[in-house]
């Protein structure tokens, strides 16, 4: 391990007066983190450069940009056409949007399956809902940005989502739109929040990365570190592997912007916004479908306002709903399999969200909202007394060298876990 | 506080506790209205500003709308549905048993001339605007107005009979200036 003093006499000069020498080597380099880390937990440093590449591509974009109802949706069109690889960029932040939510939503689902929000990481999660419910306000509000049809039906709908709240709810409402409509006002401060938004992000970030380095992270076996021989040194194997993740993401992202920028865009999104003409059928993006099938699957306007955000806050009592002792469901031979079934549950969602609210949709987006809601609130407080886990290993250090065949304790330079 | 007035007790003078206990709480009583004084502003400016405020009413002229047609209106930003309703459109309206409303309301409380129905084309449930006014739209099944969105349907009174909008759609104050002016607003 390197000391945490530098030599270099200009870096000691600026350690003596702010020690951020010794804080990176603390935090970046010798950071212990357990030895067994398999690659779904690339997904947290994946979400984090993806909200710098989303920063600098928006930045670049709001040079560009005039928010104005009569000019947003041309200035758009002209990033397109006229300006330097401004096609380029505007692909970038569209598609980095849905990259950022795939992400984020693996980052979720790896957290609900090894059981990283159980004691000691309630904070560390609860940080991470207040990001995705932040994520989620900042994708909206840019959405609404271009000015097309799609922006303009969605602000519509879902800014109409708050005149649900009994008594003040129009009120509120006509305050969040600064007039009788989703019009100029609206767009303007949309604008403003937009820009806003993802710096109060990453604010968030820091505490969720604080949290995450004083209790540090959970890990496949869901087990606590013990010794020294549990964990191996951030640098160089995670952030190796850490930029070979990135480098997978970045070509995913890059076969999107280069070959079907607008396969997860809605079409009807390059007409201009007719505040007199409602597009047949709405839609939001494919981020925001199972919130909105649960939405609907409501037959009362203010009840499926309440359900489709307590599809998400209830993901703040979770620590306390899974009332098992075993973190991770490699140990957990029932809640293993239903982890899958409510993924399922949640792409079926997703499923019935795309389709118009007719026929068998309605039921079907009943049903699986029914189970969503069951999943937390019935079968983790009851499966976790009824289950019986697998037993666990001693340490991870042990149960890594069983996995090896038993080799002696050389330090193994591969630690990762196959699949 | 509590931990100001332990001291009190422990010997040192009671007076000056008594006075350090009264600034803090002066300080911290204005601290709290200097917030209130600077977020109000912040919220307020938030608010419809006074040229938004201004384009709140509008006059159409109906006199070409025939018998069973509609027109749409613009009005605060919001279409307005204006509909010369045709006779058996009326009847059907008044003939609705009020138990049968999920927003109980009679065709008589909606329109001030039978023939002239006005609304506010915004569905109540969340904003889309009901198609139904155009020839060849759906109507829904209650022959007034569909909306797409989330499929709420509405009668020849505007009046919700299905779907998830919790109300029928408004109706905007408006008045007959003549046979053929209105002024909605």
């Amino acid at each position: 391990m390197s000391t945490p003093v530098p030599r270099n006499k200009v870096a000691q000069w600026i350690e003596y007066r702010l020690p951020i020498f010794s804080w990176a080597n603390h935090n970046l380099i010798d950071f212990p983190e357990p030895k067994n880390l398999n690659y779904w937990w690339n997904f947290g440093s994946l979400a984090g450069i993806i909200l710098v590449i989303q920063i600098i591509t928006g930045i670049v974009l709001a040079m560009h940009y005039t928010p104005h109802v009569d000019h947003a949706f041309d200035s758009v069109e002209r990033i397109m056409r006229d300006v330097e690889w401004g096609w380029l960029i505007r692909y970038i932040h569209m598609n980095g949007a849905s990259m950022f939510f795939a992400v984020v939503y693996i980052h979720i689902f790896r957290g609900m399956y090894y059981g990283s929000y159980k004691s000691p990481r309630e904070i560390l999660w609860w940080l991470g809902i207040i990001l995705l419910f932040l994520i989620m306000g900042t994708a909206f509000m840019g959405y609404v940005l271009p000015w097309g049809q799609m922006s303009f039906w969605a602000a519509t709908v879902i800014t109409n989502l708050v005149s649900a709240i009994p008594w003040i709810g129009e009120t509120l409402r006509d305050w969040l739109w600064g007039g009788f409509s989703v019009d100029n006002p609206t767009l303007n401060r949309f604008f403003s929040l937009h820009y806003l938004l993802p710096f109060v992000i990453v604010g968030v970030v820091i505490l969720h990365i604080w949290a995450l380095h004083h209790r540090r992270s959970n890990n496949p076996l869901g087990i606590d570190v013990k010794s020294a021989k549990d964990t191996i040194p951030f640098h160089p194997y995670y952030t190796v592997r850490d930029l070979f993740g990135l480098g997978a993401m970045l070509f995913v992202l890059f076969v999107f912007v280069f070959f079907v920028p607008n396969m997860l865009g809605e079409t009807i999104n390059y007409v201009k916004a007719d505040p007199l003409q409602t597009p047949p059928h709405i839609v939001p993006e494919w981020y925001f479908l199972p919130y909105y099938a649960i939405l609907r699957a409501i037959p009362d306007k203010l009840g499926g306002v309440v359900a489709m955000v307590a599809s998400i806050a209830i993901l703040f009592i979770l620590p306390w709903l899974d009332t098992s002792k075993v973190r991770s469901a490699r140990f957990r031979p029932i809640y293993k399999q239903l982890f899958w079934v409510f993924v399922a549950d949640c792409f079926v969602l997703g499923w019935v969200g795309a389709n118009p609210p007719e026929g068998s949709f309605v039921w079907i987006g009943q049903i699986c909202t029914i189970y969503y809601f069951a999943h937390f609130l019935i079968i983790l407080p009851i499966l976790g007394k009824l289950e019986r886990p697998r037993p666990l290993p001693d340490s991870i250090h042990e149960a890594v060298l069983k996995k090896r065949g038993g080799a002696p304790a050389v330090q193994p330079a591969a630690t990762m876990e196959k699949h | 506080m509590a931990e100001t007035s332990q001291h009190g007790e422990h010997g040192a003078p009671a007076t000056g506790e008594t006075r350090r206990d009264f600034l803090i709480l002066a300080a911290g009583a204005m601290g709290a209205i200097a917030t209130i004084a600077v977020v109000w502003p912040l919220i307020e400016t938030m608010n419809p500003a006074a040229d938004t405020l201004a384009l709140s009413s509008t006059e159409i002229d109906i006199s070409g709308i025939e018998v069973g047609q509609a027109i749409v209106v613009v009005w605060r930003g919001k279409p307005v549905f204006v509909r010369h309703r045709a006779p058996e459109e009326i009847e059907e309206a008044r003939k609705v048993s009020l138990d049968d409303l999920g927003d109980k309301q009679s065709d008589e409380e909606r329109a001030k001339k039978a023939e002239w129905l006005i609304l506010v084309g915004v569905c109540t449930h969340l904003g889309c605007i009901p198609l139904g006014t155009k020839q060849g739209d759906p109507r829904g099944d209650f022959g007034g107005w569909f909306c797409p969105c989330h499929g709420s349907h509405y009668d020849t009174s505007g009046r919700i009979r299905k779907g998830p909008a919790p109300r029928n759609l408004e109706v905007p104050p408006y008045e007959f200036l003549s046979d053929t002016l209105v002024k909605i607003g």
